[in-house]
Order: structure tokens, then sequence, then C-alpha cells
């Protein structure tokens, strides 16, 4: 897989609250092959405290303009700076890094599973399931109603199921404590999302015995394999998730 | 045209730009980016006699200008680099390095024999500077007899060229270099990582699970670089600078304080492409400025009075 390193152009920067945006960007040339799971690096241009890049999903894809999204959560200096973005700004960007989710065969039932911004590779694979026949659902997570972003999006792939923390949207609670999945079967689980969301759903996965896939979210310098710091404890040892990941079967991590 | 080569001893290198060591994996990860051929040379991951799964994540943290890592030689060892590795990068058109780890002098001895073995492997850097591993690594760098010892047990056993990596974490890093000189050195590669630490107070605890580690990028290079300038006017034998390298301006200023070569580290995290940009900025600079050759550039410094 080769991959690339571009100036590419912001076409559109939609703030969806006062911390959530979406980035679309434009590549001069065709894109490359993009994979649901993969990431880029942005480099956030203006500050010696965003020194490194920031890894981030890739969101949704739109191979006819040669455009892609980003969905970015002000966690920091760099994303903020990304929140401030502008239509005709560039961001140098290296891309595609990373694997990808497995495509399931036609007759499982999917279910995804997110929250935060873990949710924005999620729309990507939704969309990719369906295009190979399946019907995925969502499961997503948020803390409260004023949270809760991008349903529109996520309904027109598939079914939404919601979780609020406080109960203020959709059923009380965390995405593990939601009814689907003590009533219904499901085949397999494709999850991004909080450690902590992340691990529970693990833990249900392993306890049901439902295949899983998470996409990990670990701090990393690089992204391609050469400074080993986003390494993940796993059956076959120490991996990096930027190049081993970002998606992995929860039967190789020894979490 | 400029003539970019330099050499150690009978070893020549193309030009003078390398990749650090744990910065450019083995070399082939840098294949979609650009040809390593191009470069120098390439010094590759620190290895050991035996695999090793390294630090606990986290390993790294971001601070101002730089990097603190904690990876600790994460590394298959060297059976597999035998196996896997060499005969995939052996074809490479450039001087690679293998940067020599262990926890004993028996250890940097018994791994300098195999890789002696290895003929497209021309030179080795000899580590005695990790910051990040609780045995070996820098204890060796940081106390005078055992660095003279390691050097001294590693030249005997050792037939080609031998790089000595100094750590900045000495009161007098002059002192270290004499004396891996004397003990028969063909080089000596500065600086390794400053020790250094961050604390995130979110969650009141160290950034690194190693609480400290190793700090990188543009924060150090002025410290690199008057380090360089000292070890260059105290010995005999060629430098390779490193600490901080982003841009051709920045390795001009270790050629100009006496470096005979620079090694290229964090930049390529950030742009992969670094290593080659910089090789081409310093041939920019030369033609510019009237250069034919990078050896005009190398120790001008000391070679002119400085008012």
């Amino acid at each position: 897989m080769t991959k690339h390193i571009d100036d590419l152009k912001v076409v559109e920067n939609k703030l969806l609250t006062n911390d959530f945006c979406v980035i679309e960007l434009k590549s001069e040339n065709k894109l490359p092959v993009l994979s649901p799971g993969q990431f880029v690096q942005v480099k956030v241009e203006g500050s010696p405290e965003t020194f490194l890049r920031r890894p981030i999903s890739i969101h949704d894809v739109d191979y006819s303009g040669n455009r892609f999204k980003l969905l970015i959560q002000v966690l920091g200096k760099g994303t903020e700076m990304l929140y401030k973005l502008r239509v005709d700004d560039y961001l140098n960007v290296i891309y595609p890094l990373g694997n990808s989710f497995s495509i399931p065969e036609k007759k499982d039932r999917v279910l995804l599973i997110g929250g935060g911004t873990g949710i924005a590779p999620l729309l990507f694979l939704g969309k990719r399931l369906k295009e190979n026949g399946l019907n995925p659902e969502f499961l997503l997570g948020f803390r409260n109603r004023s949270r809760v972003i991008l349903i529109e999006e996520f309904s027109n792939i598939g079914k939404v199921h919601l979780t609020t923390e406080d109960g203020s949207y959709g059923e009380k609670g965390y995405v593990t404590h939601h009814s689907l999945l003590t009533s219904d079967s499901i085949d397999k689980i494709y999850c991004c999302g909080p450690d902590a969301m992340m691990h529970s759903v693990a833990d249900y996965c392993r306890s049901k015995g439902i295949f899983c896939e998470v996409s990990l979210e670990n701090l990393m310098a690089c992204g391609f394999g050469i400074c080993l710091c986003c390494i993940v404890n796993t059956t076959r040892g120490n991996l990096c998730t930027c190049t081993e990941g970002p998606v992995f079967n929860i039967k190789e991590l020894k979490w | 045209m400029v003539n970019l080569g330099i050499n150690i001893g009978d070893l020549s290198f193309k030009n003078p730009i390398l990749t650090a060591s744990g910065t450019c994996g083995y070399g082939p990860e840098l294949d979609d980016f650009f040809d390593v051929s191009r470069l120098g040379g390439i010094v590759i991951k620190g290895t050991t006699l035996e695999p090793r799964e390294g630090n606990a994540y986290p390993r790294m943290a971001e601070t101002p200008s730089g990097m603190l890592n904690a990876v600790g030689l994460q590394n298959k060892g060297i059976d597999y680099f035998e196996s896997h590795i060499y005969p995939v990068i052996r074809g490479y058109d450039t001087n690679i390095i293998v940067n020599v780890n262990g926890n004993t002098i028996d250890d940097y001895v018994a791994l300098s024999k195999r890789i002696d073995k290895l003929d497209k492997i021309p030179a080795i850097e000899l580590n005695i500077s990790c910051p990040n591993v609780k045995q070996g690594g820098m204890i060796f760098g940081t106390n005078l007899d055992s660095a003279r010892a390691v050097t001294k047990a590693v030249r005997s056993a050792y037939s080609k060229k031998l790089i000595v990596k100094l750590s900045p974490n000495v009161t007098n890093i002059v002192d270290f270099a004499r004396v891996v000189e004397e003990e028969g050195a063909d080089s000596i590669s500065l600086i390794n990582t400053l020790l250094g630490m961050s604390v995130d107070i979110e969650r009141m605890k160290p950034s690194l699970s190693t609480i400290t580690g190793g700090l990188s990028g543009p924060a150090i290079k002025p410290v690199a670089l008057s380090m360089v300038w000292q070890v260059a006017k105290a010995v005999k034998i060629p430098i390779i600078g490193m600490g901080g390298i982003m841009t051709a301006s920045d390795a001009i200023e270790f050629f100009l304080a006496g470096a005979s070569a620079v090694q290229v580290g964090t930049a390529t995290f950030i742009d992969p492409v670094a290593p080659v940009k910089i090789l081409d900025g310093i041939e920019r600079y030369l033609t510019l400025k009237g250069f034919s050759d990078i050896r005009e550039l190398i120790g001008y410094l000391n070679r002119n009075p400085i008012k």
C-alpha cells in the first residue's frame, strides 16, 4: 500500500457543536483507495505545542469528488486549531494509514457501537457494509441530549439505537446497558469509542462469544510504524496500533 | 556539482545524511516515502541479542517543540534480524549501520561479533546512552570507567567501523568523547536523548509508564549543538551530530560546529521525507555559498577564528 503526503484543501468545515466539527478535504489528484478503519495523520501548523501530527479517523469518503471527511472533537490545542480551519485552507496529510475493519458475510446481523469521536469510522464502515448488501445497525452512546451528533447521517444507513448517560435521549446508561444487547442476537460487533466503552463491549462480546473488532486510539508519534510508541499488548506481543491496527479482533488483545 | 561525500576512516558515505536509530525502523518502513539508498547511511533500530518487548504503554508524550519517548529498545533480536530483516535490506545502496545494545559488556561483545559477520553492515553504533532501559544503556554511557571498558571490549571483538553514541546526561561529555577515542572508536555520534519528564495533570500521573524518558526534537538542538562543538574541538575522529535537526539549516549548523555527518531523527516522524529534503537543502546551500565540497563546511567555526 502506498502512503501519500499531500496538501489537501478544506472544502467545508461544518461546526456541529462548540467542540465537534466535520472537515471535508479535497485532493487535486485521484483519491487512493481508503478503507473503513483507516486514518490520516494531519499536521497542525502554528504552535510549538502541536509538534507532532494528529491521527484522525476517516469519517466518510466521496471518491467521485476526490473528497473525504474527518470528524474532529476539540480535546487540546491541535484539535482546537483544526476546529478553526476555514474553507480554502490547506491541511498537510499523510494517508491512508493503518488496517481496516473486516467485511462480514451478508447473512450476519451486524452492530456498530460507538461513542464520542469514536463514531467517526463507523459511518464510513456502515456505508461500506450497506454497499456490500448488509443491514448494519448502530448503537451510539452520548453523555446527554445536547451531545448527540450526526444522527441523521447514521439513520440514512441503518437503524440507530441510542443511549445517553442521563437518559435525556434514547435509553439511559452506557451502550452496554442497552436492551438490544440483552434481547437480541447479534453476530458481529464493531466498536470504536472511549477505552472504557471498548473494554466493556469487549467483555460483553467475550461473555457471549460474539465476534468483535475494536479500533484503538493510542498515542502515536509517526503513524507508520517507526516510532514504536503506540503499542498495544497482544497475543503476538507488543504491536504498533498504527500499522498492525488500529483495528484489532478482541481475541488478540490482552485486555 | 558539489561533493557531498564524507569518510569515517576508509568507509565512504555518499553524503553526510543518515537516519537516526529508532526513527527509521529497519529501512523498509520508509520505502513508501523515498528511496533510502539516496542517503549516506541508515542507522537501524536498537538491536539486542534477545527479542525485547520494550516498556509498557504509554511510551510517548508530546512536549513543546519536542517529544519524550520511553520505547525501551523494543526489537526482535539478532536472530530474527539475521534471518528476516538482513536479507531484505542488504540490497540498499547505502551504509547500513546497526545500533548495538546490551545489559552487560559480554552482551555488547557477543552481538558485535554476530554483526561483524554480516558483509553488508560496514559499521555499528554502540549505544551506551539509551535512557529507557533499567540495565545497560545509559549506565555505560554516564560512567567513564564503564564507557572505557565497553568500548575497549567491543573494539577488540569487532573489526569494522565502530561508532560510539554518547549520552548528553553527563557533567562533561568531552571526557567521554576522549575516552572512547582512546579506546579505538572510529567515530562518535551525539547526542542521544536528554532525560526528561512530563506530568498529566488531569490524571495526576506521569505521562510515561516509566515516569522519565528521553527528550528529542528541536527543543534539544541548542544543547546538542554545543556538545558537538565542544567534542569536535577535543577529538580527532569524525563526529556524527544529531539532536533536533528538522531542516537543512539545522544540519548546516552542526557541520559548521564540527560534525562530519548528521543523523535525522524525530523530524522523520512528522515528515517522513525530511532526510532527503535536508540533503537537497544542503546541496542548495553549498551551491549558493560557492562551496564545491561539504568538507569546506565541516568544522568551519573551528578553522576560522571567531571574533
